[in-house]
């Protein structure tokens, strides 16, 4: 075991620092090639993973980059080259840390190519970038260690496949390099070994701690029947931040911590020095939070999943969590933030956002108090990723085929990667891969003398810009106008809703907005006016099966002592005018609302199960000749509204039906094309931005749902369109869950026919992203308002 | 409602059809708009992405029901039926036959567009501007032209949570929608559109079917 420079043990015992068993036993591990350490937060797991590189460069390393650590946020960097530094300088020791990051300047980043330091922290993307230059052999060829931070949160993305293959990458670049893998808590260990090294992967499991002092947030006031954002809750939780130091209160979405930030900002009479933080924020502004924070100048900071991961500042000593968690281990990991010390209980709370959520929450509770993780296990790599990979493998120099194979299969997503799906990517990455071999004459990569490299060298520069797994919808960025001061981004179709005069809320300020120029949106301070709400894209999760069965079972129960008594007498009102779900059952309600009819279908197949559902069911009520208009999915139900009743459901939960409607439902529907643009962009068929040629929402270009109709009706076996089935049918789709609930319901299905809406339904009227459904109602209701706007403007 | 929506111009009895064509009954005369012919081929050849290669005979077919349908005497290409004048060699074998095919028997115009500019030597005649009575037809609209019919613009309207092909009608020109496959679109109240056509205008949109609506309240 090799030892810590003298020095560094002399600052620690100075410091009064103990190393943890998990972190001497990772020394222990130096020459492990593979290692999983999985550690609670605040288990000191980062240092753990440093610990064997300052053991091998010691007091004075030679020149020359020894570790690479690559973590998910920017902002963990930053923060670990603070705590990293911390004993590296203390102890006098000659290491050099920097990170490098898309926001470091280009000259650094020059300079760090060019004279690179001891250990360098960054991101997956940053990563891929690096790898694509042709001077990463000379940059990487003496790398010994590789540490990937917070793995358990990057193999839930394409991130992490990335980084898998730029990990597999730099093995074949520097022979002998040694990974460590750092996660939280998670429900399967081995399996995620195997996704970080296939190859064979210590796994090192640390001392979980005590269980954590979690509870539900009570309030004078009830949680409304609808909607997110707990901003009902504001007084409760003023109180709360009053009688703690730092208070962390967790989101789900931008968009709901901006408005209660807002809230929390005008009810602040004490002038508590609160403050915002989310990934939609000017980086400048970010970053005088974050410093804010570190100096312990904060009493509480309103953040989403920004904030989620390991960042280790000042003393948080609670947590509150807004909204329902969606997933046991994220409630966890989010609970890890309070009380950053090993072996110290969490303090956190959990304010549940409405009725339904009082209900989800008190599932969640259980979950944790029982330790009873959830995880879904993971699929096969995405070949989109791999598809990117071989385009900017092919900008850092010429390769062999069979090379860049065997080294793919060293990524732990890909081991089990055939030859002929490789080669089907390696023909895509080249040719586009269409069965009209059109573009023989302008390929993107040729093979010349075995090799293959690009054809025109300039393409490096565009697959280079498109680089990274993340596809988000287009931002703008936000100034205020004359002194151009960055608040923000908006999303590109919500700054297209704007007129100027229009007023918006953006990290917890009013603001008017004048104008768009260029790229840019010109605002100015509107303090007081009443603000439209920006609204931002973010990640929805399913709530997990193992959460949906704890509610389930929970709504089977005869009374509801440990809920409040308000959302038990809702649960009771529910039982009294309809009935309550039960697992072998599939309820569904039908009733007139507003106009249009609408069914209910309560099949708790998570968000994206019943999104499939309500786009298979629609597809059945269109031939039927019920002109459904459009649905809405939340975690439990669908709702559909349509211009005639449904008032027999069994036709339309046939099973066989079904799975065969999904075949042809997956040719041509929202969501398919959905999944196809972000497929098509990461695999490098569309660009996601060349720069000058960008235009504004207004001048769309051409549209990727016509290069998906199109290429399904000439090209119907492309590798493109066979990409987007899978990831489809996993992620948006996950047909599994609906299959799971048809085969747990077995056909008994009630459907009641009621003259209103019912409680539990309530709800889902204000859930967002309603999915248009293209069809006869649809038709008739585009010809309806042409109709009246003819006979409005005297023209009819 | 129907498949396609009469209106006059200048006196001119005009049909704005559903598949984004115009109709003029009376020389039987067909007027698309915007084919951009060969524009994956020429992403492609710059470097760009490669986009499915099937969009040319996408459009041909398209064109292939509207003269089926319609059974022209004259066929007018209002500019950019090509996106760019290398493209026009670009065609493979079966897509000059299909083109030459439905050139046959009728007389037939290329206007010249800002990405087709010069001759192109597959047959038909190379024009900057044609006259039809009172009208001109040309690629990009003149501010205060009076009588005209252009493309250009691509034209795309959202109604009822949906975004159509338009043309854009009023009392001095109409704006015919992009005809090829793929092409994006060009909003109303877009200041490079809205600076020409009237308050009074009407959208024509296509699709399934031509449906006329006023221009103002698609405007903010």
């Amino acid at each position: 075991m090799p030892a810590l420079p003298p020095r560094l043990t002399d600052w620690f015992a100075v410091q009064g620092w103990t190393l943890h068993p998990h972190q001497m036993e990772m020394l222990s591990r130096t020459d492990e090639a593979a290692t999983l350490l999985i550690a609670p937060t605040g288990g000191g797991k980062t240092l753990a993973g440093f610990l064997p590189s300052l053991a091998e460069l010691g007091e004075t390393p030679a020149a020359g980059l020894h570790t690479l650590y690559v973590s998910p946020l920017k902002a963990l960097t930053a923060d670990i080259r603070r705590n990293l530094g911390r004993p590296v300088e203390g102890a006098g020791l000659k290491i050099r840390i920097e990170d490098r990051t898309g926001d470091t300047s280009t000259h650094t980043r020059r300079r760090q190519r060019a004279d690179p330091p001891h250990i360098l922290l960054t991101t997956p993307e940053s990563l891929a970038l690096m790898l694509s230059y042709e001077d990463a052999p000379r940059l990487f060829g003496g790398l010994r260690r590789a540490v990937v931070d917070e793995l358990h949160a990057l193999a839930e993305s394409k991130r992490g496949d990335q980084l898998m293959l730029g990990i597999s990458r730099l093995k074949a670049l520097a022979p002998g390099l040694r990974v460590v893998g750092l996660s939280a808590t998670v429900e399967d260990p081995p399996a995620l070994a195997r996704y970080l090294a296939p190859a064979g992967c210590g796994v090192l499991v640390a001392d979980p701690g005590p269980d954590p002092d979690i509870t539900m947030l009570d309030t004078d006031e009830a949680p409304p029947w609808a909607g997110g954002g707990g901003r009902y809750a504001i007084p409760a939780i003023l109180e709360e931040i009053r009688r703690h130091r730092t208070t962390l209160i967790f989101h789900n979405t931008r968009a709901q911590a901006e408005l209660f930030f807002r809230d929390l900002w005008l009810a602040n009479e004490d002038n508590l020095p609160v403050a915002i933080h989310h990934g939609s924020l000017a980086r400048e502004q970010r970053q005088k939070v974050e410093a804010a924070m570190a100096e312990g100048a904060l009493r509480a900071v309103v953040c989403t999943g920004t904030l989620d991961l390991g960042i280790d500042w000042g003393d948080v000593d609670l947590v509150i969590q807004v909204g329902a968690p969606k997933n046991v281990k994220r409630l966890v990991q989010r609970i890890g933030r309070a009380n950053h010390r090993y072996n110290a209980p969490s303090k956190a709370l959990i304010l549940p956002a409405n009725r339904w959520e009082v209900v989800e929450c008190q599932a969640a509770l259980a979950a944790v108090r029982e330790r009873d993780l959830d995880g879904e296990p993971r699929g096969r790599g995405p070949r989109d990723v791999l598809c990117q990979h071989i385009l900017a493998r092919a900008c850092a120099g010429p390769f062999l085929a069979e090379e860049l194979y065997l080294e793919v299969l060293g990524a732990g997503p890909y081991s089990d990667l055939t030859r002929a799906e490789f080669d089907a990517c390696l023909d895509f990455a080249a040719t586009g891969g269409y069965a009209l071999r059109a573009y023989d004459r302008w390929q993107r990569l040729k093979q010349t003398g075995g090799h293959w490299h690009l054809r025109d060298p300039r393409a490096a520069s565009v697959i280079r810009q498109n680089l990274g797994t993340i596809v988000g919808t287009e931002t703008l960025s936000v100034r205020l106008r004359g002194r151009g001061l960055p608040l923000g981004e908006v999303e590109e179709d919500f700054a297209a809703t704007l007129t100027p005069g229009d007023t918006f809320l953006i990290g917890g300020e009013v603001v008017r907005f004048d104008g768009l120029r260029e790229l840019t949106v010109e605002v100015s301070r509107a303090p007081g006016r009443a603000p439209k709400v920006a609204v931002f894209n973010g990640t929805k999760f399913s709530t997990s099966t193992l959460l949906t069965h704890r509610i389930m079972g929970m709504l089977q129960q005869e009374r509801w002592p440990e809920l409040p008594a308000h959302t038990a007498r809702w649960l009771a009102l529910q039982r009294e005018l309809s009935r309550l779900p039960s697992p072998d059952r599939l309820l569904c309600e039908s009733f007139p609302h507003d106009g249009y009819e609408h069914l209910c279908i309560y099949g708790f197949a998570g968000r994206n199960g019943q999104q499939t559902l309500g786009l298979l069911i629609t597809k059945q009520m269109e031939a039927m000749g019920l002109a459904p208009l459009g649905f809405v999915a939340t975690d439990y139900a669908t709702l559909i509204w349509g211009l005639e009743p449904v008032v027999d459901a069994a036709p339309l939960f046939d099973a066989t039906t079904l799975r065969e409607g999904l075949e042809h439902w997956l040719a041509g529907n929202a969501v398919m094309k959905r999944t196809f643009r972000n497929s098509a962009i990461i695999a490098g068929l569309i660009e996601r931005n060349n720069q000058g040629r960008r235009k504004t929402g207004r001048q769309a270009s051409f549209s990727s749902d016509i290069l998906y109709d199109t290429l399904r009706r000439h090209d119907p076996g492309h590798l493109m369109l066979q990409i987007t089935r899978e990831e489809a049918l996993r992620g948006l789709v996950d047909f599994g869950r609906v299959e799971d609930m048809l085969a747990r319901t077995g056909g008994r299905i009630d459907l009641l026919r009621l003259s209103r809406l019912t409680p539990l339904a309530a709800p889902l009227f204000l859930e967002p992203g309603k999915v248009p459904v293209e069809g006869a109602g649809r038709e008739r209701l585009v010809a309806a308002t042409a109709e009246r706007l003819m006979a409005e403007a005297g023209l009819g | 409602m129907s498949t396609h929506h009469p209106f006059r111009l200048l006196g001119v009895a005009l049909e704005a059809r559903a598949s984004g064509a115009l109709w003029h009954e009376e020389s039987r005369l067909l007027v698309v708009s915007d084919l951009h012919l060969g524009r994956s081929e020429r992403l492609a050849r710059r470097g760009g992405a490669l986009l499915p290669p099937y969009e040319t005979r996408e459009t041909l077919a398209r064109l292939d029901g509207e003269i089926e349908a319609t059974r022209p005497a004259r066929v007018i290409c209002l500019g950019d039926s090509f996106d760019d004048l290398a493209a026009v060699g670009s065609l493979d074998e079966a897509e000059r036959l299909w083109l030459a095919r439905l050139m046959a028997g009728r007389d037939w115009v290329w206007i010249e567009g800002n990405h087709d500019a010069g001759p192109v030597e597959i047959g038909g005649s190379h024009r900057a501007e044609v006259g039809l009575g009172p009208l001109v037809l040309r690629h990009i609209p003149q501010a205060g032209a009076v009588g005209e019919l252009a493309g250009h613009f691509h034209p795309k309207v959202v109604l009822a949570g949906r975004s159509h092909r338009a043309f854009l009608i009023d009392g001095a020109r109409a704006i015919l929608p992009a005809f090829g496959a793929y092409t994006g679109g060009m909003r109303p109240d877009d200041p490079a559109l809205a600076g020409l056509m009237a308050p009074g205008g009407l959208a024509v949109l296509t699709g399934a079917r031509a449906i006329p609506v006023p221009l103002a309240p698609l405007r903010r």
